[in-house]
């Protein structure tokens, strides 16, 4: 298995952990408070909309744009998209941001379910219906977005989207059994490891696709392929530099803040 | 229209977030090292260069964030 593969089976694998476990909170708490038929259903409908959205979109990019556009426009997105999990992460971290709080956002999931009045749509109560279809598509689309990008710049969107439907599987499994929020799942130490591997592959990926802007062939890297590594590194390093220096700063929430980069690490 | 304008601002909101100068000095660094690449500098350079470009930007970001109110 190459860098690029490996990284793309973790990354999907992780980031569709991670945002499967928020949406399953959804569903549950739809389930639980408005019935379990509705909220499956939503869930359900969200699930193939996301495969069809996935398939469409993953062939339209792949067909359409040459390689080294392709590279830099969507490793560029890739990038964006990574260090806005990396920076909430660093926030996070650094205890200038409330960590994520499955159990939280349950109650609170449970409160608006058992407080919305009853309304009958296709013989399905309409509240639980468009919330669970609502939370597994927003979360989903966080997914497919990273499956496509990650994906097709990997050269292989049939292992990316593989192993997302992997980690919904497992979420959904987990889920079924505990019939509870999955809260034990350390989702910021996760989103942690996803931003800093979206960062590292958005940036490998962006900067050789400049090469469509100057001769129109992809740029290499220096070391080829292990410059990922370093790549890796440097944006670890950064990172652990930026928490240090932000919990410095004034402003900090006043607990112990959670070290996840120590984790990551 | 206001169906194409909603799906735009959701587009944007997904990608940039709630932090849009991270995706301003990504696009910025990309722009000089195209721009230092077409003016003759050696393909390796550039590839360097732009990457740490990338590192300054973000720096630059959180650390101004840092001085910010914390959410």
């Amino acid at each position: 298995m190459g860098h690029a593969t490996g990284g793309l089976v973790a990354g999907t694998f992780v980031a569709a952990f991670v945002e499967f476990v928020e949406a399953l909170t959804i569903v549950l708490a739809m389930a639980l408070t408005r019935g379990w038929r509705s909220a499956l259903a939503g869930a359900g409908c969200a699930a193939l909309a996301l495969a069809g959205f996935t398939a469409v979109l993953g062939y339209a990019l792949a067909t359409w744009l040459p390689r080294s556009v392709l590279q830099l426009v969507v490793g560029a997105l890739l990038l964006i998209f990574g260090l806005q999990w990396l920076r909430k992460a660093i926030l996070r971290s650094a205890g200038r941001k409330e960590l994520h709080d499955e159990d939280l956002a349950f109650a609170r999931r449970r409160a608006a379910g058992a407080q919305a009045e009853v309304r009958q749509r296709f013989g399905l109560d309409w509240f639980g219906f468009v919330v669970s279809f609502k939370g597994v598509f927003l979360e989903g689309a966080e997914v497919v977005f990273i499956v496509v990008t990650f994906g097709i710049n990997a050269g292989n969107v049939p292992v990316a989207a593989a192993s997302a439907a992997a980690a919904g599987i497992v979420v959904a499994a987990v889920g079924a059994v505990a019939a509870r929020p999955l809260s034990a799942v350390p989702e910021n130490t996760l989103k942690y490891a996803v931003g800093l591997l979206l960062a590292t592959y958005g940036t490998f990926w962006s900067v050789t696709g400049l090469g469509a802007l100057h001769g129109g062939a992809s740029l290499v890297w220096p070391g080829g392929d292990w410059a990922l590594l370093v790549i890796f590194a440097g944006w670890l390093a950064l990172s652990r530099l930026l928490v240090g220096a932000l919990r410095r700063a004034p402003g900090s929430l006043s607990r112990q803040p959670t070290d996840e980069a120590e984790r990551v690490a | 229209m206001r169906m194409i304008r909603g799906l735009g601002r959701f587009l944007f909101d997904f990608v940039v977030g709630d932090e849009w100068r991270i995706a301003v000095g990504v696009v910025a660094a990309l722009l000089i090292g195209w721009v230092w690449l077409a003016a003759g500098a050696p393909v390796a350079a550039g590839v360097v260069v732009t990457a740490l470009l990338m590192g300054s930007g973000f720096t630059v970001t959180m650390l101004r964030e840092g001085r910010g109110r914390r959410k």
